[in-house]
């Protein structure tokens, strides 16, 4: 069987297969690598046939899914071998091995060039593979001009062609500018007409990369392609080697279709007839057969057509065939059509106009809410959320609800969410919205986040109508035997807040209300208590007048907890005894909460989050966005002008996938500072008027106990403090209805971009601003990913960068104009002159409507990204230590008022900022020492060691010490670790203003914007919202 | 590391889904394109508006041409299937053809004949240098002695 024919890899590859399990297999691949270390070690021995033999024996450790660190240069050094044997196993290694940010890819790059250039067809193929496939940004600067003459060469063979197709395809997608526009359009027209089928396909490849990015460039093209697609559908002139299963190749006509899609439109009217034809032609003619081959490549192109008659937005007959296609398709016994007819039934959903048409579908799609296939059930439920609106949101809803009880715990969450948010944008009445997230927490309250009962207390606050329907039914509720914790929490607090509206009703006197919430507290846990002893205030408050038994009874619960030892119960029990003592005053301070401003939900925004882990966004991530400004607002309609909201129309063009993973967005983060964004120009647009009082409209997480410690943020235009976020449930709404808000709270996105390497730095409803960053030693490469999230381009975009002294930064060129739906790259070179805790300020800018937007970021290029981690032991420690003896190289400091933390968890934060916490160094196990390298154009590497001691007795303070051999890096280094300790990551800090951009990280105590601030403190709505 | 735990996780996905089910799985966001062959899966990861049956033929495509090149050289296989044992052995084959039919995730050929050839053209070249190497070693000891 051994037919690799290299007998050392063979009985390898045996051995791993004949171990018994996952620990002997281990041992083998540990003691093969020590193995190949030491032959790689004394390399003269190695004969080529030894080198490849090793280096194959890499790669498949590396495919079992072990970390191979090493050997890598082996591999690479293969490349330059003279003979093709070693060539192609030097080329096949590295592109698995390497990836293309490895430094030692760089190296290879001459050899590569020569490859390109060289006049052996085969070397050409190897190196044109590699180039494609792990090829960087480096590559594409040096290479891509010799790979694009290799493409258009009359004299090279399509086998070499094919491949410099892909390979530019591969290169411009790191670097769009290497494919200069003006001059590679013609060429590209003239790759079309292309005789040989594998250079067309890979072209028609390159040209989808290339349309998606730049459409009006590349008119030429579009009728080639349309005749391309003629002569494939037609079957005309195709070898029969270029059919697959009787198709002419399904995937070139998949490929010329989805080209077909990045142009607006079709404007020639011969072309568009033809391209119709074709389209109808495929649209009739395919057939369910019976072979699984045959039936999916017919299918592929089948509904690659419906997409491309979905963007041409086709005459409405041609429209409607589709979805009859489509209902057909959801109904039918192959689960591949099922799930893609419903995943196309939700991509149509865009084209407004056949929203009645899937309704009629309805019944199948809640059908297969049930399949067995958990891919498809998730397709039903994004599609019957993406159908849903006032229409039909009772059915669907009820649906949903039906289905929590039985859902696999998988989908339980998300059917939650959107669940909720459905019922919260469609509610025909707000009663039954309050029915429904009652029924919710009812049914599946592990999966109903926080966010989910908030909003409910927010709605029924704000709408004096709902209060006495939502407290009876709190009521009831509370009668079921065993409800979970949340239900307790929300019906505590509705009943706290109104039940004195049920005054007549029977079971519900005071003192029954009492005893109905107080027999849960015995099940419910310490987050949930202080809850109830804020309702038993209320409902104390609202006795009138005082029942001295029910008086004396909570006075006795307030009095237990006093002593508690959860201080947030013993603050609160204290409290309330104090003020409930008070007679007559408790009426003002325990008075009803006020009203809630009207925000973006929290839960459409985690909607939006949930699902941005890829480049392109899905449907129904655009569809939530659509309906943004729909949210909410019921009853406002109704009391306007008793017409819902007419929903914008998206077209389909597609976002280039020109970047893998890099929108993703870890940040979950439901709280929202107001932000620095502002209009610049506050005129009004005037037009819509509803959409601009009803845009921002929605509302934020309830006021929780940890309102104190939420981040804030300075309005960017006066530099007003508002208090942000919950603590702003005073703020008047027109404070916010001329900015264009941001989405995700600003703050939070840096200081997690400070830990991280990307995510997302920025996001409104217009634009998405993404970041990726490469840090090495003291030099560091950014690029930022804008994304124009609407269907209009954004225009006069800007980008300054505003350097503190200690940084050079290089931004290259920002394009004036975002494309609708595209993505533009702008890499940003950073270099760390000197040790500096300042941080460089992003000026951007863009138009929106007749306003400017201006926003000013924080750019994560902060200290500890110049560090590295290193590890010392003892014997490199101590003496370093000693030699640095005091100030200015070493500097000693007691700190208080420093955040309680778990040795652990201090280690934890080190290592995040790259800090090497060396164990067993310090015999006193309460210290903890630390070590890294600082990387800085103006001084070498330097050493910096750190010491924490702390006192077990007292967690609040710690003596630092830290030393490194240059007084400034000991100074700033000593400050950047205090702001760490002391203030939380997220702690309350403005942004920076424009003109120090660095003053906002050396003052982390500035006096703006403290969320307690005294005025607040002082309104007794706000004191409670800070207490419950 | 990264590329264990991927492969953890997704065989973890996979593997549990039963034989009538759709060949496509969403998992962290993403789409995978997923295709068994007795005990062996294949599985490809695409972006969210890819088309999945292409890529799925693309599967099958890569699997007809394993058949294909593995059928022709192996004297032992009787019949169509490309076995697991042929591809845990010859790995490094497998990437070979794979090199022919994918460039930067896209399809550079569709015509099987085309990959078949290309890939022994490729093998002839391995053969005839080392030929030429045993000859030359030949020669080289010839000599010596």
């Amino acid at each position: 069987m051994a037919l690799s024919g290299m007998r050392g890899l063979s009985v390898f590859i045996s051995d791993i297969r004949n171990c018994q399990n996952k620990e002997q297999e281990r041992l083998r691949v540990d003691k093969e690598l020590g193995n190949i270390r030491t032959r790689f070690k004394n390399e003269k021995g190695l004969t080529p046939y030894e080198k490849k033999k090793y280096v194959w024996k890499m790669l498949y450790i590396f495919m079992l899914g072990y970390d191979v660190d090493f050997g890598h240069m082996e591999a690479v050094s293969l490349i330059s071998a003279p003979k093709y044997p070693e060539k192609q196993v030097g080329y096949i290694v590295t592109s698995s091995l390497l990836n293309e940010n490895h430094d030692f890819l760089r190296l290879a790059i001459n050899t590569v060039r020569n490859d390109i250039i060289g006049r052996n067809e085969t070397f050409q193929c190897l190196a044109l593979t590699m180039v494609g496939n792990i090829g960087g940004r480096e590559f594409a600067e040096s290479l891509a001009p010799d790979v694009q003459k290799l493409l258009i060469s009359s004299s090279c063979r399509p086998l070499v062609r094919k491949k410099a197709a892909l390979c530019l395809l591969r290169l411009f997608r790191k670097n769009p500018d290497v494919v200069n526009v003006d001059g590679w359009s013609d060429r590209m027209a003239q790759l079309l007409d292309e005789r040989d089928l594998g250079v067309l396909t890979s072209s028609m490849s390159l040209l989808v990369a290339l349309v998606s990015n730049n459409h009006e460039a590349y008119w030429s093209c579009l009728p080639k392609c349309v005749k391309t697609l003629e002569r494939l559908a037609r079957n005309q002139d195709i070898p029969q080697e270029y059919t697959y299963y009787g198709i002419p190749s399904p995937w070139l006509q998949v490929k010329t279709m989805r080209a077909l899609q990045y142009f607006p439109t079709v404007e020639d009217p011969n072309t568009r007839r033809s391209l119709f034809e074709v389209l109808q032609r495929i649209l009739m003619g395919t057939d369910v057969v019976k072979n699984v081959n045959k039936n999916n490549a017919s299918h592929a192109v089948l509904f690659e057509a419906l997409a491309l008659v979905m963007h041409l937005d086709a005459e409405n007959e041609m429209m409607s065939q589709c979805v009859a296609l489509l209902g057909k398709f959801i109904a039918v016994r192959e689960p591949n059509i099922r799930y893609l007819g419903l995943e196309n039934m939700t991509r149509m959903l865009m084209v407004t106009d056949v929203h009645d048409i899937i309704k009629r579908h309805q019944a199948q799609i809640i059908t297969s809410l049930k399949d067995p296939d958990i891919s498809i059930r998730r397709r039903a439920l994004d599609l019957l959320y993406g159908m849903c609106d006032v229409s039909n949101a009772k059915d669907i809803v009820e649906e949903l609800l039906q289905y929590l009880s039985t859902a696999d715990f998988a989908m339980r969450e998300e059917l939650s969410l959107k669940a909720a948010i459905l019922a919260e944008k469609f509610a025909p009445d707000l009663s039954w919205y309050v029915d429904v997230i009652l029924q919710l927490i009812d049914k599946a309250g592990d999966f109903v986040s926080d966010d989910i009962w908030f909003r409910v207390v927010q709605f029924v606050t704000n709408n004096e109508d709902l209060q006495p329907y939502a407290a009876a039914k709190a009521r009831e509720y509370l009668d079921k035997p065993a409800i979970h914790e949340t239900m307790v929490k929300v019906s505590a607090y509705l009943l706290g807040e109104y039940s004195h509206l049920l005054a007549r009703r029977p079971g519900c006197s005071p003192k029954e209300i009492f005893s109905a919430i107080h027999e849960k507290l015995p099940t419910v846990s310490t987050t949930t208590i202080p809850i109830l002893l804020s309702t038993y205030a209320k409902i104390l408050m609202h006795t009138q007048p005082p029942d001295p038994e029910l008086q004396k009874h909570v006075w006795a619960i307030f009095s237990k907890y006093e002593s508690c030892i959860d201080v947030e119960i013993q603050q609160r029990a204290i409290e309330y005894f104090a003020l409930s003592s008070k007679g007559a005053a408790l009426m003002d301070i325990l008075a009803e909460m006020p009203k809630f401003p009207e925000r973006q939900s929290a839960l459409i925004k985690k909607a939006e989050v949930a699902e941005v882990d890829t480049a392109e966004q899905s449907a129904i991530k655009l569809r939530a966005q659509q309906h943004m400004t729909n949210a909410l607002v019921v009853t406002d309609q109704h009391s306007l002008n008793g017409t819902p909201q007419s929903v914008g129309q998206l077209s389909l063009v597609k976002i280039p996938s020109i970047s893998g993973d890099e929108h993703t967005s870890a940040d979950q983060e439901l709280s929202q500072a107001n932000g620095t964004l502002a209009t610049v120009d506050p005129q009004p647009p005037s037009a819509d008027l509803l959409g601009d009082l009803l845009g921002p409209l929605a509302i934020e997480g309830l006021p929780g106990a940890a309102v104190l410690s939420e981040p804030n943020a300075v309005s960017g235009l006066e530099g007003v403090p508002i208090p942000a976020d919950d603590a702003a449930a005073i703020v008047p709404v027109e404070k916010d209805t001329n900015s264009v808000q941001p989405i995700g709270n600003i703050n939070e996105r840096f200081y997690a971009l400070c830990l991280k390497d990307s995510g997302v730095l920025y996001e409104d409803p217009n634009i998405q601003i993404g970041i990726k960053a490469e840090w090495r030693a003291q030099h560091g490469r950014l690029v930022l990913f804008l994304g124009n999230k609407n269907t209009f381009p954004l225009l006069s975009v800007q980008a300054l960068i505003l350097p503190p002294v200690h940084l050079k930064i290089e931004l290259s060129l920002v394009p004036e104009t975002i494309p609708p739906r595209a993505q533009v790259q702008c890499p940003l070179e950073v270099m760390n002159l000197h040790p500096s805790r300042d941080v460089a300020v992003l000026d951007f800018s863009y138009k929106c409507g007749t306003s400017m937007a201006n926003v000013k970021l924080r750019l994560p290029a902060v200290l500890n990204k110049f560090l590295q981690p290193i590890t010392v032991s003892a014997e490199e420690f101590f003496p370093q230590w000693r030699s640095l003896s005091g100030p200015p190289l070493k500097l000693q400091e007691v700190v208080r008022g420093v955040r309680p933390l778990s040795l652990i968890d201090m280690a934890n934060i080190f290592t995040s900022f790259q800090l090497t916490v060396c164990q067993g160094l310090d015999p006193n196990p309460n210290n903890l020492i630390a070590s890294t390298t600082f990387y800085s154009e103006t001084i070498r590497p330097m050493l910096c060691l750190i010491r924490i001691e702390t006192d077990p007795t007292d967690r609040t303070q710690l003596r630092i010490t830290v030393a490194s051999g240059d007084p400034t890096l000991t100074f700033e280094l000593m400050e950047f670790i205090k702001e760490q300790l002391v203030g939380i990551p997220t702690a309350p800090r403005p942004p920076a203003p424009p003109a120090a951009p660095g003053a906002q990280l050396t003052n982390p105590a500035a006096p703006v914007a403290q969320p307690a601030n005294p005025a607040a403190l002082t309104d007794p709505g706000d004191l409670l919202a800070g207490l419950l | 590391m990264y590329l264990e735990k991927v492969i953890r996780e997704l065989s973890g996905v996979i593997l549990t889904r039963g034989p009538k089910l759709c060949n496509f799985v969403e998992w962290r966001g993403h789409k995978v394109v997923y295709k068994r062959y007795a005990s062996l899966y294949f599985c490809m990861g695409i972006d969210q508006e890819d088309n999945e049956l292409e890529v799925l033929e693309i599967i099958h495509h890569y699997v007809e041409i394993l058949d294909r090149y593995f059928g022709s050289v192996s004297d032992l296989r009787l019949w169509f299937i490309v076995c697991e044992l042929d591809l845990i052995f010859n790995f490094h084959k497998a990437y070979y053809a794979l090199d022919e039919l994918l460039i930067a995730g896209e399809l550079q050929e569709s015509s099987k004949k085309t990959v078949a050839r290309l890939i022994a053209a490729q093998d002839s070249l391995v053969e005839a240098a080392k030929e030429q190497a045993s000859s030359l070693s030949n020669i080289i000891s010839q000599a010596t002695k």
